[in-house]
């Protein structure tokens, strides 16, 4: 099958010091693909580069290719309005916007294009329910976001991110903050939703990456060291470094 | 330690307190109604009527903060999410710069900028007549003095935005624009109104450079391009002559006291403003 995203040579320097270094792989679709690797790595900044939001950060220059529909993302040309909507993010720590909890989905949706008032509603409980909040939240829709809990925030920014309705959802250590029943839903709610989407998680946690994997890149020191099939990778690595890592002697 | 925490504390009721007792004269022999409405302002027989300053000080503070807010606004927006980092470091300095000059320069600026601009220029083009020594001048002069404090405040509040929420809100498809239109701006709304009302409280109270270019022409101004009179000019004008005739001293004290009760009454506004859009 076609993989969903592909990287060709993709470098990345932040002034002198080159943060990653001939980035070469594919992203299996409707898969979890996990990034795995120490602190530092450049786990995160490889997860930015494919919706673009290292244009955010003036002193990175990047440069190689990353191929989605076998377009490249990363020509100057390239929409990237339409790119970032057809991914969904998820940050360590939960960053609901500034507004209602209904608004917070509301407000993906109309970017997204939905106006008519109904269709709009209809969808916020959809979502909200995709992601296990609605019943916690029905009564209280009106509300700031900011007064949900850590766990339940970021569950709205997981329907958030589906909202924006994306075949691909990036997660950066989407569970680092959570408490582990919190972290647990995520976890799980990523099995359920890799039938139709693709999923990318960057994790330096080796358990969440056994038990969530199907394919693993694991990346040290800017580049990649090994990748491929996650019962491969964890039963019979390859690398050297590959092998210190799962017996744990990078940490 | 204590003690001088215990002092600085104080200071505020210190100051009512003297204030107040020393306009007590006044208030008991005129009447706080009276003293607020009443037009006629004459010393040497005792009718004191404070509300044409009243009138010229708020004309010349909200004129002042409506020119320069959305100024600051724009600015910051602009040196903290389009320009170049480059920029605001030279941005910096000139804003220190700014905030730093002696009001006296800003008003003798105005005299000779201002002041002929709006005689000269503004009035005529507008079928005006004025000498431009006027309350438009003086809330010219002040909005651009006030214009570092505001700008200061407003830029740091958004560099202290965290990088994370700009990053989920353009992840969902977000432009630039949409992004601060309606996340950063919202976020940063407690912080803007504080800003703005710390310029408004400075605004209030500027003495010299408003003294210089607005007249001081005891009379209810009927357009901004009537000359008018401030709270703290009258103050600062007539100090010198309180000994002459009874009650005067008694007279600015009670003007120095409206002075402190207006930046409490600020204050407090902003505080109830701030902690009802605080809550996102």
């Amino acid at each position: 099958m076609e993989p969903a995203i592909k990287i060709n040579n993709l470098d990345v320097f932040a002034g002198k010091t080159q943060i990653l270094k001939n980035i070469n792989c594919e992203i299996q679709k409707k898969m979890i693909t996990v990034i795995l690797g120490p602190s530092g790595c450049g786990k995160t900044t490889l997860l930015k580069c494919m919706n673009r939001l290292t244009d955010l950060y003036p002193e990175l220059k990047v440069s190689g290719e990353i191929l989605i529909n076998e377009k490249n993302i990363l020509d100057p040309g390239a929409d990237i309005y339409k790119l970032r909507q057809s991914m969904g993010l998820l940050s360590q720590r939960p960053y609901p916007l500034p507004m209602t909890i209904y608004n917070n989905i509301a407000y993906a949706l109309k970017l997204r294009g939905v106006t008519k008032r109904r269709e709009l509603h209809k969808l916020v409980m959809d979502y909200l329910k995709q992601a296990a909040l609605y019943d916690e939240v029905r009564n209280r829709l009106r509300e700031p976001a900011s007064r949900l809990s850590i766990g339940q925030q970021q569950r709205l920014c997981l329907a958030r991110g589906l909202a924006v309705n994306p075949e691909i959802i990036l997660a950066d250590e989407p569970t680092s903050a959570l408490d582990p029943i919190s972290s647990r839903f995520i976890d799980e709610k990523f099995q359920e939703l890799k039938k139709d989407y693709t999923i990318v998680v960057v994790t330096h946690v080796l358990r969440q990456a056994r038990r969530i994997a199907d394919n693993v890149i694991f990346m040290y020191l800017g580049e990649i060291i090994e990748q491929g099939p996650s019962t491969e990778f964890f039963e019979n690595p390859k690398q050297e470094k590959t092998k210190l890592y799962l017996e744990g002697m990078f940490n | 330690m204590l003690v001088s925490m215990l002092l600085v504390a104080f200071l505020p009721f210190l100051l009512f307190s003297v204030l107040y007792f020393k306009s007590f004269l006044l208030l008991r022999n005129t009447g706080l109604g009276d003293l607020i409405f009443s037009h006629t302002w004459r010393p040497s027989r005792g009718e004191f009527g404070f509300y044409p300053f009243i009138i010229g000080s708020i004309w010349v503070t909200l004129l002042a903060i409506l020119f320069s807010t959305p100024i600051c606004l724009l600015t910051a927006i602009n040196v903290t999410q389009y320009a170049k980092k480059r920029f605001l470091r030279i941005m910096h300095p000139v804003i220190d710069i700014l905030a730093g000059l002696p009001s006296v320069v800003y008003g003798v600026w105005g005299i000779l900028v201002i002041v002929p601009f709006i005689s000269r220029y503004l009035g005529p083009w507008l079928g005006i007549k004025t000498m431009g020594y006027s309350i438009l001048a003086g809330a010219f002069v002040l909005s651009i003095m006030i214009i570092p404090f505001i700008l200061n405040i407003i830029i740091e509040i958004f560099n202290t935005i965290p990088m994370e929420l700009k990053e989920a809100t353009l992840s969902l498809g977000s432009t630039k624009w949409q992004m601060v239109k309606h996340v950063l701006l919202r976020k940063a709304l407690p912080g803007i109104i504080a800003a703005v009302g710390f310029g408004l409280a400075r605004a209030f109270g500027e003495t010299m450079a408003v003294l210089m270019v607005v007249g001081n022409v005891i009379k209810v101004p009927s357009s901004v391009f009537d000359p008018g009179y401030t709270l703290p000019a009258l103050i600062a004008n007539n100090y010198g002559e309180v000994l002459s005739i009874p009650q005067y001293d008694s007279a600015l004290m009670f003007a120095a006291l409206l002075l402190l009760v207006v930046s409490l009454f600020f204050n407090l506004l902003m505080h109830f403003f701030i902690a009802r859009y605080n809550k996102y």
